[in-house]
Order: C-alpha cells, then sequence, then structure tokens
C-alpha cells in the first residue's frame, strides 16, 4: 500500500544545493524534531552566511539572514526578548567558527538558552572551498593548495568538545548524515537540543558532519565515504554533554 | 520638577520611559553610564540587559531585540560605534529600526576621552557599507536629549530605519536640571517575530534589488522633506549666519547674543537633525547675507561641507563659508567672538 511521503510543513520552496550536499537532510531533520516537538510554528532562525543562507529560502518561518558569524548574538537578542520561542542558529562551520567564533564562544559562554546547529563540511563551501578552521591538516583548499599545513595554520577546531568541556552547556554532541543509521542518530541529536531549549536547560549545539562533493572534489558516494573514514577520526560522533536534567 | 541629573544617566532612564526593553553593549568611555544604569534599571522593569562581549555582538544582539519588534537599544562612543556599523547596516537592510546612542569622542584610531563632534561626517552618510541613512539627532542639552530618545524610536519606527543620538562626551558626563518625559507603555512593532511568522518576509534570494532602490530612495526623500529639524535666530537680516550643533551650538549661541548686542548683524542655525540636515533653514537667511560660518569640535571642517551646500542650494550667490574648528571640547564664547573677527579681517579665509 502506498504511504504519503509527508514532508513538514514549514518546507516551502526548493533550496538550491549541491548534488550530493548534506544541508538538505539536516534541514529535513530540524523541520521534523520541530514539527514533532509541536513547535514548527514557534520557531525562529537566526541563519549564518554561506551555504547556510539557503535555509531562508527554503522554510516558511520566521528568520533572520544575519552577518557573517554573528547569528550566536542575533539569536542571543531574539531568546532574550522571546524567551517561549524556539531560537535555532543555522551556520556552518566558516561562519560559526572562523568569523563567528566570539560570538559562538560567548553565546556558549553565557549558556544562552539557544539551539546551535552547525554544518561541519571543513571548507568554506559557498565562495568556492576555502580553508576554514575545520578543514582536515593536509586538506587542499583553494587556500590552502598543498594541503592544509598545521604547523602555521593551527589545528581544525573542535567547537562541541570545547563547549562540553570548559562551559556548563545543557547539551553539545555531533552527528553525521553519511548512512542512514547516522541520520537516524543525528535526529536523536537534534532532538535533544531542541528539547533542551524547550525545557530552558540552556545552551544547546548539534555539530553536523556533511559532505561537500563539490569543493571536496569527489562523488557523492566519495565524500559519505570520506565522512566515515576519514573525518570521524578526528571529529568523534557521539554526545559530548548530555543533559543533566531530562525529564 | 526639574531634578539635577548627570547626562548618560538621564538618557538611559528617558531610554527606559521610552519603552526601551532590550540593552546590548560594552563598555567604552565616556558613554559606559548608561549601560552601567540599564544594567540595573531595565530588569526592574521586565526588560533585558545584556553585556555583549563587543560591540560587535552588542550591535548584533540589538539586532536580535529588533528583529521581533522590540524597541532596542546599544550606546557606545569613538572605535566601538566603528565596530557597530556592520550592524547598523544590517539593520538598515532588513528594515529595521533601533536607536544607537554615540557619545562621541575625539580622535581616530582609539582617540581621547575628549569631548568631540568628530563623528559627524560618519553618521550623516551612513556608516556602514551600502546605501543608506540614518536619521540623526544631536541635542545641545540633556533636556532635549531626553526628549530625542523617544522621537528617535517615533522616526525609526516610522520610516524603519535606525535612528542615531549623536550626543557629545561632555553631555554625557555634565549635569543640567532635567525634567524626564512620562512613561511609554513598551510596544511590539507589527513586523516583530512571534514564532508562527505572522510578518511574511521575502525569501532571502527572490529579492530585487532594482525595485528595491526604487522604494529606497522614496523613503529617504521622504525623511529629508519632512524629518529636517532645527533652532534659529537672527537669520533674516544677518550679514554673517553662523551654523552649529550640539554644545558648539549652545555656546555659539551666546556669542550670537553678545555679538548682536555689540552691533554685528549675526543670526544662527542649530541643526537639531544632523541627517536630514536642514537645508530649509537656510531659505530663511537674509538673501544678502556675506558669509556663513560654522563652529564645530573637530579638526579639519565636517559641518562645513552641509552648510555649504545648503546655501548653495538655497541662493545664486556664491556666499563664502567659513569654519571654526576647535578640534575637541566646548569652544568659549569669547573664542568664537574672537575668530568671528578675524573672519572680517581676513586672517581666517573661507573653505569654499
Amino acid at each position: 500500500m502506498a504511504v504519503e511521503r509527508k514532508v513538514p510543513s514549514i518546507i516551502d520552496n526548493p533550496m538550491n544545493f549541491c548534488p550530493g550536499c548534506g544541508h538538505g537532510i539536516i534541514i529535513r531533520l530540524i523541520c521534523e524534531c520541530l514539527e514533532e516537538l509541536g513547535q514548527d510554528q514557534n520557531v525562529i532562525f537566526a541563519i549564518g552566511v554561506g551555504c547556510s543562507s539557503n535555509l531562508g529560502g527554503g522554510l516558511v518561518t520566521d528568520r533572520l539572514h544575519c552577518a557573517h558569524g554573528r547569528a550566536g548574538a542575533v539569536a542571543t537578542g531574539m531568546k532574550r526578548v522571546n524567551p517561549d520561542n524556539m531560537v535555532i542558529t543555522y551556520q556552518g562551520d566558516g561562519d560559526a567558527y572562523s568569523i563567528g567564533i566570539a560570538e559562538s564562544f560567548n553565546a556558549a559562554y553565557r549558556n544562552e538558552n539557544i539551539t546551535v546547529i552547525t554544518v561541519n563540511n571543513t571548507n568554506f563551501g559557498m565562495t568556492g572551498g576555502q580553508m576554514s578552521w575545520t578543514t582536515m591538516e593536509g586538506q587542499k583548499t583553494t587556500t590552502s593548495p598543498h594541503g592544509r599545513d598545521c604547523a602555521v595554520t593551527g589545528y581544525p577546531i573542535r567547537f562541541p568538545e570545547l563547549v562540553a568541556n570548559e562551559f556548563r552547556v545543557a547539551y553539545a554532541a555531533r552527528g553525521s548524515v553519511s548512512s542512514p543509521a547516522r541520520i537516524n542518530a543525528l535526529k536523536g541529536y537534534i532532538k535533544n537540543a531542541l528539547e533542551a531549549q524547550l525545557n530552558k536547560e540552556g545552551y544547546s549545539i548539534v555539530e553536523v558532519l556533511s559532505p561537500c562533493a563539490v569543493n571536496w572534489g569527489m562523488t557523492p558516494e566519495e565524500a559519505m565515504t570520506h565522512i566515515e573514514e576519514d573525518l570521524t577520526q578526528y571529529f568523534p560522533i557521539g554526545v559530548f554533554q548530555d543533559r543533566r536534567n531530562q525529564e | 520638577m526639574a531634578e539635577m541629573m548627570k547626562g548618560n544617566i538621564a538618557i538611559a532612564e528617558a531610554a527606559v520611559r521610552a519603552g526601551v526593553r532590550l540593552y546590548a553593549g560594552y563598555p567604552i568611555t565616556p558613554s559606559t553610564e548608561i549601560m552601567e544604569y540599564l544594567s540595573g534599571r531595565l530588569p526592574e522593569v521586565g526588560g533585558a540587559f545584556i553585556q555583549a562581549e563587543s560591540e560587535l555582538a552588542g550591535i548584533n544582539m540589538v539586532i536580535g531585540g529588533a528583529s521581533c519588534g522590540v524597541r532596542a537599544l546599544t550606546a557606545s562612543s569613538g572605535p566601538g560605534i566603528s565596530l557597530k556599523q556592520e550592524g547598523i547596516s544590517i539593520l538598515s537592510d532588513e528594515e529595521l529600526s533601533a536607536v544607537v546612542i554615540n557619545v562621541v569622542r575625539y580622535g581616530n584610531g582609539l582617540g581621547t576621552l575628549y569631548s568631540s563632534q568628530c563623528d559627524y561626517n560618519r553618521e550623516t552618510r551612513g556608516g556602514g557599507n551600502g546605501d543608506y541613512r540614518c536619521i540623526v539627532l544631536c541635542p545641545s542639552s540633556i533636556q532635549e536629549a531626553v526628549e530625542q530618545i523617544s522621537l528617535a524610536y517615533e522616526l525609526a519606527e516610522k520610516y524603519r530605519v535606525v535612528s542615531v543620538l549623536m550626543t557629545e562626551g561632555a553631555l554625557g558626563q555634565m549635569m543640567e536640571p532635567v525634567d524626564l518625559p512620562d512613561f511609554v507603555e513598551p510596544k511590539r512593532n507589527p513586523w516583530g517575530f512571534d514564532g508562527k511568522y505572522t510578518y511574511k518576509k521575502i525569501g532571502i534570494f527572490d529579492r530585487d534589488s532594482m525595485k528595491e532602490s526604487v522604494l529606497l530612495k522614496e523613503k529617504y526623500a521622504a525623511i529629508k522633506e519632512n524629518e529636517q529639524r532645527w533652532e534659529s535666530e537672527g537669520v533674516e537680516d544677518a550679514d554673517y549666519v553662523f551654523v552649529s550643533y550640539g554644545l558648539p551650538g549652545r555656546s555659539t549661541l551666546g556669542a550670537v547674543r553678545q555679538l548682536r548686542d555689540e552691533g554685528f548683524r549675526v543670526g544662527l542655525i542649530r541643526p537639531i537633525t544632523a541627517w536630514p540636515f536642514p537645508e530649509k533653514a537656510f531659505a530663511q537667511i537674509n538673501p544678502g547675507v556675506k558669509g556663513i560660518i560654522t563652529v564645530e569640535a573637530n579638526a579639519t571642517g565636517q559641518l562645513v561641507d552641509d552648510a555649504a551646500l545648503a546655501i548653495k542650494k538655497n541662493s545664486s550667490a556664491n556666499i563664502p563659508a567659513y569654519a571654526l574648528t576647535y578640534v575637541y571640547g566646548v569652544p568659549p564664547i569669547k573664542s568664537i567672538k574672537a575668530d568671528f573677527k578675524k573672519i572680517l579681517n581676513g586672517e581666517i579665509r573661507e573653505v569654499y
């Protein structure tokens, strides 16, 4: 018997992602979680600059396109005046961890009651694949053409671990979209992050390892394999700070 | 009854009374008392106070509050206002209303702590990237400043722009008798986010800059036409008209009155809005005027450009425009009078 393929109601328009991109899966999961929590008509997105901006074109929700890296600060202002709305930042690794690292860290430092979703594809996707703070050692990008030399550029940052270890955040996890099992686990992480906010437990973050097949110079299948075999070695999947006071 | 209050404190309390319910900012002299006061005061009225990690974060928190339709405020000085330009440009682009207070201090870069008017050009030209203007109010007394706070929000919300209250270090730090305005009921602007997508927005990638540009041009033209504010005195028969705002505007008024008593036919235009610049005030000037003279607390002369353009708009005669620049502080009446006489005897030459 045919089963209706149900799309979350707040997803309205097609989003223009490259072939093999992971953003679409992640946005879908966020929207499914919001709907399942009864919060899809009670949400404001603070959107980063880059590929993450496409969320703004696809959803029919309150959303603001923030300046490069500032979503953590903008979401703080939103949540302080609308504490009963769900406030979610949606950013890439370049936006959240390079230009926006101050705003990202400080939102976590204050344990701001927002949910941060960071799509980590280890490069600046929208601008054509430059090195970001999560680019892997040796990874070739348009600004590390000989492979990232961590001796002079620093080592890839593991943001969820940092805020879980250093600040009293409510929830911190890293997931991946590299297999159906990973996607199912990721949905659980996102749901926990949103529930933490709903219960006013404090700051929650889910980083998602996501393929950028075009800028990585790989097929979509190769990109998924790269996540599984290489990225997860440096960026472990899992929960780094679990919720303390869940029901 | 009027109460003696420090400028920054009076302005901060006036902001609470104007319905401000979010403040976010970072300390910097000589504006800091505004945030110090609001850190205790806003929670008393159910508002949010956030000590931000930087001015950049502060203005972006203001964007967050403004996007939810709340009257949001930040204040700073010198390089702090430079950091806020990114956010002011974003607010302007998103057509969100907010108020930024610049308690101007003198100098480039880190600058100094001296009271000044050196940020005139930046404030009146938008300041950040793009093609926008902020409405700029420039009070010359604490009383005028506390009355301009609610005006700043009303104008910002009417046109959906950012209003800047451009005060000066001395105005923030000095005390004067002040009657505070009454409380207004805090309101939510109809475009504010409520989580339900009540107010529809055009998709990020569906915007048409060409179409928007037509509306932008109309909006700024309407502000220019409708919102020029100034005070003038003695311009109809003046041989020389002074142009000065803020605290220097106040001492220039004293100089003008004394010079009148001494037999000189002089007048004053004191802009109350620095943008839109009160060009209309210049239409009332004596057609036979021999010169206009700006009195400014900066080094290079900034107001003189706008004054010269305004006189050009209102007169076909090539009327000279002079600039008396006192760098920082508030020029004393005797200095303005002495320099006026240097203009008369040719020691100080016109700028235009």
